[in-house]
């Protein structure tokens, strides 16, 4: 799971009012590089979480990217290879995700989220 | 059909996951027959909604991938075993989605609503007894519960919700499904619909239906719920004609479902 997946993901357990941003178990991180498609980055920063993404990044292990960041910022070509890395270069291959408000975990296994819920949280 | 597409192989199979059959085909060959305008399109993010095997999300992403190298695709799907395969798939034509076990779309339709271009779904359709929808093992591949509806009906809303202002929805029903009554509930929410891909079996009869946001049904929809009136009869008659002619037609036969 890349960390725009991360971002775009919620806990929608019955009766929690906002599941985001998931809290990340980090069992294993991977890397896997992919082509810089700064058009992509552009489009999406307007739709990211930021602080989320920091956070997570810096659980995965990434601590470069800024506390802040604003739409100017995408002119820099050193920001936007950060934030492809964080984005879409970083995996959590095993771990969990976390419910913010309940602590239920959702298991990630072989780099894959199971978001089911069981019957008596829907 | 594209020579890229037509290699796909089945590189894994597990018991429990579906096997690319005449709808899945249908599909990719709907996919494939709109490629040129999905290209001049520019999607950003694609999501496919019950991957399976992964067949189709790996066509979407090898016959668009060359001329749109920065696309984001998420596939979903119920069962955890056809994500498994869906990534052996995926691994083996060398293109990559972001892989949910979940129910339809559930753990996105918070933060991703407006943000799909293009979704796909080959959804279970096959007429069953409720009791048999959505449980484990292969099964939940076709069963679809009252005239194969139970789950389509649940994936409408959240396509609607999901999909950007300009995004186009594709969709395998059978004609049990009632398509052209499935093409008016689309259309309240302000959808046009085509057919793009007809196709018969020995006992159905496949539509693959594309579906997008059309301003001026949005206009006539905002004015149909504040004067109450009904979808106007001539907008039905046409629904329904187009669908109806279809249901003679045949065309190779085929001993999948
Ligand atoms: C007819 S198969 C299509 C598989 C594949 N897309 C293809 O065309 O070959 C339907 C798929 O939807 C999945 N499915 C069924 N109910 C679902 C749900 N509620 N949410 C997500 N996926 C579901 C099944 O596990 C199965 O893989």
């Amino acid at each position: 799971m890349r960390l725009f997946t991360h971002n775009m993901l919620s806990s929608n357990i019955k009766g929690v009012a906002n599941g985001f941003p998931l809290r990340i178990e980090v069992d294993q991180v991977v890397e896997k590089q992919v082509d810089f498609h700064p058009d992509f980055l552009r489009n999406m920063f307007p739709k990211l979480e930021w602080k989320a993404l920091v956070d997570a990044a810096r659980t995965m292990g990434y601590t470069e990217l800024p506390e802040e960041a604003d739409s100017s910022m995408l002119e820099s070509e050193e920001f936007l290879r950060k934030l492809h890395h964080a984005l879409l270069e970083l995996h959590l291959e095993e771990g969990a995700l976390v419910c913010p408000e309940t602590g239920r975990k959702f298991p990630v296994n072989k780099g894959i989220p199971n978001m089911l819920l069981h019957e008596d949280e829907v | 059909m594209s020579p890229k597409t037509a290699q796909i192989r089945l590189v894994s199979s597990h018991p429990e996951v579906y096997e690319p059959c005449d709808d899945s085909f249908a599909l990719v060959d709907a996919l494939l027959a709109d490629r040129t305008n999905i290209l001049d399109h520019c999607p950003r993010l694609c999501l496919e909604v019950g991957c399976g095997s992964g067949y189709v999300i790996a066509s979407l992403a090898l016959m668009l991938g060359q001329e749109l190298p920065g696309v984001y695709y998420f596939a979903t799907d119920i069962n955890a075993h056809a994500l498994r395969v869906t990534r052996e798939t995926l691994d083996a034509h060398a293109v990559d989605a972001e892989l949910l076990c979940m129910d339809i779309a559930s753990g996105l339709e918070k933060r991703l609503a407006g943000m799909v271009d293009v979704m796909v779904v080959n959804p279970p359709y096959v007429p069953t007894p409720d009791y048999e929808v959505g449980r484990e093992g292969i099964a939940s591949a076709w069963a679809g519960g009252e005239n194969g509806r139970s789950v389509i009906d649940r994936i409408l809303p959240v396509a609607d919700r999901l999909l950007s202002d300009k995004g186009w929805l594709y969709m395998v029903t059978l004609t049990t499904n009632d398509p052209s009554q499935i093409c008016l509930l689309m259309r309240k929410k302000g959808y046009a619909s085509r057919i793009v891909v007809q196709r018969s079996t020995e006992e159905e009869s496949l539509h693959i239906i594309k579906f997008w946001r059309d301003s001026d049904i949005q206009l006539d929809t905002k004015e149909i719920l504040t004067t109450n009136k009904s979808v106007p009869a001539r907008v039905k008659d046409s629904l329904v004609s187009q669908f109806s002619q279809l249901s003679f037609w045949r065309g190779t036969n085929s001993n999948c479902l």
